[in-house]
């Protein structure tokens, strides 16, 4: 297995490529580079999200999760890491994850880094449904979910009606995207109005997009989701790195982009809508992550895998933060994403000004 | 050195089995344009296998737009294009890109990747769901870059070479999808004239190694030294159609460019060569 792939000087591949032969004919073509960042990015959610079992009101040790985990231990500790906290980090690296693949996916179809699914709005549209399903049908709990797929799938359709014109183009969606998302704020601020004092705070607090109240049932359609979508995205995958060679070229390599934009565009709005519906609108992980990630792995392509990973890391590390930051207060872990991704908005702006 | 290339020689004719089958592409009826301006209407043509044909014609004649259909970038507003008698449109995207490839006019390459990893893109018709990467395709990578003399440059980005080798990694990108028609929409735009015949060069090696090509071309003169089947359009219909020896006259040139010329004979390949008069050579546009 170890043998030379390729066949005698000079190597086609760079050097951080290897091309592993598996039998006659099957080839595995691994980057290294990428491999080791995906390493080092498992390693850090895995690590954060441990440590972050024993940070809150009572520290625990290690050894005391471990038990807890294990089901050992005392019955409060048990309860404390198994029914609040793990439930938590597992929504936060679970979350993280799907938020960053829904950004990679709409940064593949908009070749742009700014087409990220918080820009284009479909955030905006999860909460115009959450607060809708207030106004109807009052603020329960299973309503504002119901509310914010709806919401986020629906604003989805909207903005692909809209800006589909011969075909789906990147950029048209953007831009009718930050339409129809000031749009949806002016009827979200509208709607927090209409609604009692007591559901509109109750609306305001999921609008700040927050983890503290994760239980194990909410954890279901977010894992369901990646369980589901996952698979398919490293589907669309091969397809995917052709998009940004230019349609013409795309199409004449026996790719149908339309198709795949399409496909592209539903499963990354189920992945933001799934996410915001449970634990509100929690911006810039999907902006942020695919491009921390290609810029780590320096593919010409934004790699999947390590977005997701380094989404899952973006997260755990956000609501350590927000958990902490002002303890016993806290924050919600939205606020912390939004202050990450400000900066990061900063910095793109004048990185491309010195470019220009 | 000498071993590996004899060790990849087999692998080296590259569309296997194309010499032999040759692909009719042809197009009959047909109107292609954008929304209601049509821009080629009720046009027959037919390429003759095995020929390095080249469209000519003025600026907004309709030939980039042809060849662009002849793609299937462009879906025909009546009329169809026909592969060996099937309908284009019939074929799945992959199935019709496993027999015709195409050189965009515009090419972007993304930032950071390498010269063998835009080519091996170049495989995607031949990839199936769980076999992502096989031998036929190395081979078809080094074959593509050994032809197009990049192989050195391989694992070098793309960002970092001139103009000329990055037209020729995209040709190669072309090469590994190893299709017996290969379209090309101005190969040579933008490329002083080292790199032109470099390019056209390569393409006639391609032609005689069995391969149909298809190309656009603005220089009269080049696509005469070239073609072995010129195709003169203006205004969206074929005006003439042949060897470049019996198709290019100073009667053409006057009805499809506007342009007086006289014609001569190129002292190196005996093809023709057009030379507009000294004066008064453009006729005024009606």
């Amino acid at each position: 297995m170890s043998a030379p792939a390729t066949v005698g000087p000079p190597p086609l591949w760079p050097r951080r490529v290897r091309v592993l032969s598996l039998g006659d004919s099957y080839r595995l073509r691994i980057d290294t580079r990428v491999l080791t960042v995906g390493a080092v990015l498992a390693a850090v959610a895995v690590g954060v999200a441990a440590w972050s079992l024993t940070v809150g009101q009572t520290e625990l040790s290690p050894a005391q999760i471990w038990a807890a985990l294990t089901g050992q231990g005392e019955t409060t500790v048990r309860r404390t890491v198994v029914e609040w906290r793990l439930p938590r980090v597992l929504m936060a690296v679970l979350g993280g994850a799907a938020l960053a693949l829904s950004g990679a996916l709409f940064q593949t179809l908009t070749r742009n880094p700014l087409g990220s699914p918080d820009i284009i709005g479909f955030n905006t549209g999860a909460y115009t449904g959450a607060l809708l399903s207030g106004v109807l049908v009052g603020g329960s709990y299973l309503g504002t979910i119901v509310g914010a797929l709806l919401g986020g799938l629906g604003t989805g359709l909207l903005v692909w009606a809209l800006a589909m014109r011969r075909g789906l183009q990147g950029y048209r969606l953007i831009v009718v995207g930050i339409g129809v998302s000031a749009l949806l704020a002016a009827v979200n601020a509208y709607l927090l109005i209409t609604l009692s004092l007591e559901q509109a705070a109750a609306a305001a607090m999921w609008g700040a997009g927050s983890l503290d109240t994760t239980t194990w049932s909410q954890l279901v359609p977010v894992a369901l989701a990646l369980l589901l979508l996952a698979p398919v995205t490293a589907l669309l995958g091969r397809g995917m790195g052709l998009l940004p060679l230019g349609d013409d070229a795309a199409i004449g390599r026996g790719l149908d982009a339309g198709r795949l934009r399409v496909w592209l565009l539903l499963v990354g709005v189920t992945f933001t809508a799934v996410v915001t519906a449970v634990a509100g609108p929690i911006s810039f992980v999907a902006l942020l992550a695919p491009q921390l990630a290609v810029r780590l792995t320096r593919t010409p392509h934004i790699p999947l895998a390590c977005s997701a990973l380094m989404g899952a890391v973006l997260l755990t590390v956000s609501d350590l933060v927000a958990r902490t930051v002002i303890a016993p207060t806290q924050l919600p872990v939205g606020v912390v994403t939004v202050v990450l991704g400000g900066v990061y908005l900063v910095w793109l702006l004048a990185a491309r000004t010195r470019k220009a | 050195m000498v071993t590996t290339e004899a060790g990849t020689a087999p692998a080296a004719p590259a569309p296997a089995g194309a010499a032999d089958q040759a692909r009719r592409l042809e197009v009959t009826g047909l109107r292609i344009g954008y929304d209601a301006r049509v821009v080629v209407d009720d046009l027959d043509l037919a390429v003759p296998p095995n020929s390095f044909s080249v469209i000519v014609g003025p600026n907004a004649c309709g030939k980039s737009t042809l060849l662009r259909s002849l793609a299937r970038l462009l879906a025909p507003q009546r009329g169809t294009v026909l592969l060996d008698g099937a309908d284009v449109r019939s074929m799945g995207t992959k199935e019709l890109a496993r027999k015709v490839g195409l050189l965009p006019q515009s090419t972007t390459a993304p930032e950071a990747i390498t010269v063998v990893d835009l080519v091996a893109r170049g495989r995607y018709p031949h990839q199936r769901l769980f076999r992502s990467w096989s031998a036929q395709d190395d081979a078809a990578v080094r074959a593509a870059l050994e032809a197009t003399r990049l192989t050195a440059l391989a694992p070098r980005p793309v960002d970092e070479l001139s103009g000329g080798q990055r037209q020729r990694v995209w040709i190669a990108m072309v090469l590994a999808q190893q299709t017996p028609i290969v379209l090309l929409d101005e190969p040579t735009t933008f490329l002083d004239i080292a790199h032109q015949i470099d390019v056209l060069d390569l393409c006639r090696t391609l032609h005689q190694r069995g391969r149909t090509l298809v190309a656009v071309l603005h220089d009269l003169n080049q696509a005469a030294r070239y073609a072995s089947h010129l195709i003169a359009m203006k205004g969206g219909a074929v005006v003439a159609q042949g060897p470049p020896g019996e198709v290019v006259t100073a009667g053409l040139v006057e009805e499809v460019f506007g342009v007086r010329a006289r014609i001569l004979t190129d002292p190196e390949t005996g093809t023709p060569i057009v030379v507009p008069l000294a004066t008064g050579a453009v006729i005024a546009e009606s």
